[in-house]
């Protein structure tokens, strides 16, 4: 139960002081860091050091810390959202590293997530992608009953599982062709799934898709990797369901 | 006579909301187009305002701090939302959620308000499945209803452990569809650092630019405050890491009265701060209490081998084990309210039974579920939760009981409103958990959700048109007016001023001080001596602060300690207030426990021949007494009682 | 249309369906060849070989087959190309959650070494059958009817050139990969998958993988070590 105590690692991280800046990897001693502590807590206790040695703290992207905001990035040994399973990053735990270890921090790398400082990058990408169709276009007010429309349990269950993306990017980031098609297909496949969603299912998908490719995001080779690192699992099952949808609207054009 | 105009309509209590509506004024879609709303922060209430305000034919300007208007804190809540729709045939109806709603809030609400929430609590629903939000459902495809504490009927609607971030999400779809038309503009990393006011009106603000470091000037019509809570004053809570109060502090500065800030509601149910590097709590569901036993040893040996980790809790025989929930309140035994659950975890380990190495949690145990339900049942129920709290734990639930221990979780305080939801300055509006109105001393499960929602879809866009339809002759906002240039002065002296400090302390230092100043005087149990000794060291604290903070980096990058470093001010000043607050109201009621207002058992005394009041304060300058507004509440329709739990 | 074409999906709805068709070729030319190691006279495999090349329905195809493999190949060109522009800069930690040798992570090295491997292929049978001949050719027996002595041309190749053996198998080997991933990606891009679907799809696909593999690897071998 008792944490141990890792006497010392090093992180290897960028460092980028503005977007344009040429960024470059820096390494740091950490001491004495419990592994009850979250990886997040670390790079803390590493910044109030660099603060007190007069040097600039790194600059990463971190809100909720309970893993649902979806604001966490970081790239970390080789895997988005760091060395366990379904997790974001402020849910990773130092109990993943071992005494001694280098742990090499980078950000999310996909050309349409630009670095805006160090490790912190812009996915207003991801935003431009939401707003080209991922909403069911109804103003407020004026709507049925919600027991109007039943709506089977397995369907209910199914856009669920897709409406649980955070929408972190770790899909894209991890994709070797940094593609953003899981996180797309969670939103169309929601909506697919609900009657309230199958209305402009067709406009949506068309929509959404276009977006992704305008703001260069590489396309699905169905490596499968986005849903080993989604922290939330969501399967590339939904992926099928987008690429039937869009089908089928490109299709009936 | 007090200043404060609340505006509750006439009429009896269930056509108040039909009567005021009826007698506001509306503005044309001509005069909508030329009008421009600033809406800060994009949580539940401030999402579906700003969508449902430019679906109106408001310009809207939306700013949020976070990198998406979606990552808003809103997106954390778990467990549902509550809405008077008698889907279950259980006898359950506006009436009855209006009771629920005062009654938890132990008689501090005022009445027309929480009315008018459970009123349109149903329309909540409905909009919400319009938008394509998958709520649970039967096996015939009708929504699902799951009973919370503190109530006798099912009427909390959910979407998983993850209600929350669902209802988030479409009111985040709304809003982009309306950016998308061009209704809303969108301001991402964007950190409202002043309200500008002209003529007494409020007519806009000052944001920072969180990427550039630049100081911008925004003007509108109306500025509606939808930043959320203060839970961070006490630095470890189970808010978001940037979760603030400088939005509402500089409104409070600005002259809009601050009410009740000594509300603040601890969740019994969150894991146990381990060591002294933690940077936030997490929150394990309420709805654990269903099936879990709380307990602490019997024995003050075992719970000091406990401590010691020479013994773990499985070998502690069932008759060494104190169900003090079940001891001391046997009719509602583990689901007590919030505040009472806490408060009884906090008296078990101050009496020496903690059992973790801190000393600071109880044991939550699922070991006699599993026997009665089996552990199929009980991981389908929870396992999201248990795999949470194994990975930051590293114990497994199934096998040993969780530790738990209560946390600072939701701000029942806020800025005070009037019925239509406007401050004390014109123009400004607060809503959702920024304001102070629905909830009392205390909240009930799922009805912040509801509360939110409930102001940004179908509250504010009729209330602000009775401001708004008096502002139509006013041309757009001229941010060259030397209001704004004053203001962006005063902004950017500050900021130079928390730069240029340059002392041997980076912030969370002061932050964490604090935290440790308010959870130790103005947490569970307050006192008199306990509050008047905060308040001499949080004004400490401010003069330390301003002499030995460190802030590094740049003015104009990215520079999240200066962000930090504006935000810890203001917590310091709001946690003066706070205490002040606290000391003030010398009773208790809900979230506020005075130890000077217990029965001989210890339990909480309300004292409503005094306190019936709402604590609205003014500012008067850092350095002076704000000095209090009494709001009193009258109870019209509902009969006051002390809560029982027993 | 147009920009159905050069989407990303559309680019992929193309890989997927010319990926099906040319596993479907595939399958036939698998099943004609495994003919080699069952009749050690070669009179099925002559047969056979002669019934593709008269059969004016293969005949018709094979144009078609040909265009099936070009669109595969610069298709495939033209999505690495792009799909390697979506990130200006890599991870200096590398991938490390799929293996290195996943199929899925090298589809474009598999297919650029199948392609090497079929043009000595085409060079080592069909180029001889169609354009130059051989002497091999011509000593068909035992059918009665005249035709080439395919077989003669296969098994002299097999048994007289080990190294081609060695080649041979790994082609197959990197067929198999290839279409252990292909043959379920193709349902998923265009749409015909779901999460039962995924699974059952994915396992025929490794079944189909080893099929191939085992099956093209087979004949060579059987040649290495019956004669």
């Amino acid at each position: 139960m008792a944490d141990k105590i890792l006497n010392k690692i090093y992180v290897k991280v960028w460092r980028q002081n503005n977007p344009t800046a040429k960024g470059r990897f820096e390494t740091y001693t950490v001491e004495n860091i419990s592994q009850g502590n979250s990886f997040l807590e670390m790079i803390d206790i590493l910044n109030d050091k660099l603060i007190l040695e007069g040097k600039d703290p790194i600059a990463f992207d971190h809100d909720c810390r309970e893993g649902i905001c979806g604001m966490c990035s970081l790239y970390i040994n080789g895997h988005a959202h760091g060395p366990d399973t379904q997790v974001t990053t402020c849910q990773l735990h130092m109990r993943k590293f071992s005494e001694g270890q280098t742990i090499t921090v980078e950000p999310w790398r996909v050309g349409a997530f630009p670095v805006i400082k160090d490790v912190m990058v812009d996915r207003t990408a991801f935003e431009k992608i939401q707003q080209a169709g991922g909403f069911v276009s109804v103003n407020t007010g004026g709507v049925p009953d919600g027991n109007t429309i039943p709506v089977s349990q397995e369907d209910a269950e199914e856009a669920m599982d897709a409406a649980a993306c955070i929408g972190c990017g770790a899909c894209a980031a991890t994709c070797k062709n940094s593609s953003a098609m899981l996180f797309l297909a969670a939103k169309v496949s929601q909506f697919a799934k609900l009657p309230q969603g199958k209305v402009e299912a067709k406009r949506r998908a068309k929509a959404m898709y276009a977006k992704m490719d305008e703001l260069g995001f590489g396309g699905c080779t169905n490596t499968g990797a986005c849903e080993l690192a989604c922290p939330k699992s969501i399967s590339i099952a939904h992926i099928a369901r987008l690429n039937r949808e869009y089908l089928k609207a490109k299709i009936a054009d | 006579m007090s200043i404060l105009n609340s505006r509750i309509p006439e009429g009896s209590i269930s056509d108040k909301w039909s009567n005021h509506k009826a007698n506001i004024k509306v503005v044309s879609p001509a005069n909508k187009r030329k009008l421009e709303v600033i809406v800060v922060g994009t949580g539940l209430a401030g999402a579906s305002a700003a969508a449902s305000l430019s679906e109106l034919g408001y310009n809207v300007k939306a700013f949020c701090y976070q990198d998406s208007p979606r990552r808003a804190h809103s997106i954390a809540a778990q467990g549902g939302i509550n809405a008077a729709k008698n889907y279950q045939n259980d006898n359950d109806s506006v009436y009855r959620l209006f009771y629920d709603t005062i009654k938890g809030g132990d008689y501090r609400s005022r009445e027309a308000n929480v009315h008018r929430l459970a009123e349109v609590s149903p329309n909540i629903i409905d909009q919400c499945v319009a938008q394509g939000v998958p709520f649970a459902r039967e096996y015939g495809g009708l929504l699902s209803n799951r009973s919370f504490g503190g109530v006798l009927v099912s009427r909390t609607f959910y979407a998983r452990g993850q209600t929350g971030q669902q209802l988030l999400l479409g009111a985040y779809s709304a809003l982009n569809r309306q950016i998308a038309e061009g209704g809303v503009k969108m301001y991402t990393r964007h950190e409202m650092i002043d309200l500008v006011t002209i003529d007494g009106k409020a007519r806009g603000i000052i944001a920072r630019d969180m990427v550039t470091g630049e100081i911008k000037r925004f003007g509108a019509h109306a500025v509606v405050i939808a930043s959320g809570g203060y839970g961070n004053v006490f630095f470890l809570s189970t808010n978001a890491m940037g979760c603030n109060a400088s939005a509402s502090w500089v409104c409070y500065k600005k002259g809009a009265f601050f009410a009740n800030p000594c509300y603040v509601q601890i969740h019994p149910t969150c894991i146990p701060v381990h060591g002294s590097q933690q940077s936030k709590l997490t929150l394990m569901s309420e709805s654990l209490r269903n099936d879990g036993r709380v307990w602490t040893p019997k024995k003050l040996e075992d719970a000091e081998k406990l401590r010691k980790g020479l013994i773990g809790p499985n070998d502690i025989a069932d008759e060494d084990r104190d169900f003090y929930l079940e001891r001391r309140y046997p009719s509602y035994g583990n689901l007590v309210p919030r505040d009472v659950a806490s408060r009884a975890a906090k008296e078990r380990c101050d009496a020496g039974y903690g059992v973790n190495s801190e000393g600071k949690a109880v044991y939550l145990d699922f070991k006699y579920a599993i026997q009665r339900l089996g552990k199929g049942t009980i991981e389908k129920r929870y396992g999201n939760l248990f795999q949470m709290y194994e990975k930051i734990t590293d114990t497994d639930p199934y096998k040993e009981p969780m530790q738990i221990y209560p946390a600072i979780h939701y701000a029942m305080g806020g800025t005070w409103v009037d019925y239509n939801l406007m401050t004390t300055i014109p123009g400004l509006y607060a809503i959702g958990e920024a304001n102070f109105s629905d909830h009392g001393a205390n909240r009930l499960g799922a009805s912040a959700l509801m509360q939110g929602l409930a102001d940004g879809y179908f509250v504010l866009p009729y209330t602000i048109g009775d401001y708004l339809a008096g502002e139509i002759m006013v041309p757009k906002i001229d941010t060259n007016h030397p209001e704004f240039a004053e203001a962006e002065k005063d902004v950017t002296a500050r900021l130079n001023n928390l730069f240029t400090i340059k002392g041997k302390t980076p912030v969370d230092h002061f932050h964490k001080k604090l935290g440790q100043i308010m959870w130790d005087n103005v947490g569970m149990a307050r006192n008199a001596e306990g509050l008047t000794k905060a308040i001499k060291e949080i004004q400490e604290l401010r003069v330390e602060f301003y002499k030995d903070l460190l802030v590094p980096g740049e003015l104009n990058n990215v520079n999240p300690e200066l962000e930090k470093a504006g935000r810890v001010a203001d917590f310091i000043e709001l946690g003066e207030l706070l205490a002040r607050d606290a000391l003030n109201r010398n009773e208790s009621c809900g979230g506020h426990f005075r130890e000077e207002s217990s029965t001989e058992e210890g339990e909480a005394k309300r004292d409503d021949e005094n306190f019936a009041y709402v604590a609205a304060w003014e500012f008067k300058g850092v350095d002076v007494e704000p000095v209090l507004h009494k709001e009193d509440l009258v109870f019209e329709t509902i009969h006051l009682t002390q809560r029982s739990y027993k | 249309m147009s920009n159905f074409l050069s989407a990303s999906i559309g680019r992929k709805v193309f890989m997927s369906l010319t990926g099906l068709f040319l596993i479907s070729f595939l399958s036939l030319h698998l099943t004609l060849n495994l003919l080699l190691i069952f009749d050690d006279s070669g009179n099925l495999f002559n047969q056979a070989a002669h019934f593709m090349a008269t059969n004016p329905m293969i005949k018709i195809m094979e144009p078609i087959l040909a265009l099936g493999f070009v669109i595969h190949i610069i298709w495939a060109g033209w999505i690495t190309l792009d799909n390697m522009k979506a990130r200006p800069k890599g991870y200096a930690s590398g991938d490390q959650l799929l293996k290195w040798w996943a199929p899925s992570k090298n589809m474009f090295i598999l297919g650029g070494m199948i392609l090497v491997f079929l043009i000595l292929h085409i060079f080592n049978f069909w180029v001889k059958l169609k354009i130059t001949g051989d002497p091999l050719l011509d000593k068909a027996t035992g059918t009665g009817i005249e035709m080439h002595n395919t077989y003669a041309l296969v098994s002299n190749l097999f048994i007289k050139f080990p190294l081609y053996d060695v080649i041979y198998v790994i082609g197959g080997i990197l067929v198999g990969l290839h279409l252990s991933h292909g043959f379920w990606s193709a349902f998923q891009t265009i749409g015909l998958s779901n999460i039962n679907w995924m699974k059952r799809l994915k396992f025929i696909a490794n079944l189909i993988g080893v099929i191939f593999a085992v099956g093209f690897s087979a004949i060579p071998i059987y040649f290495l070590l019956k004669f």
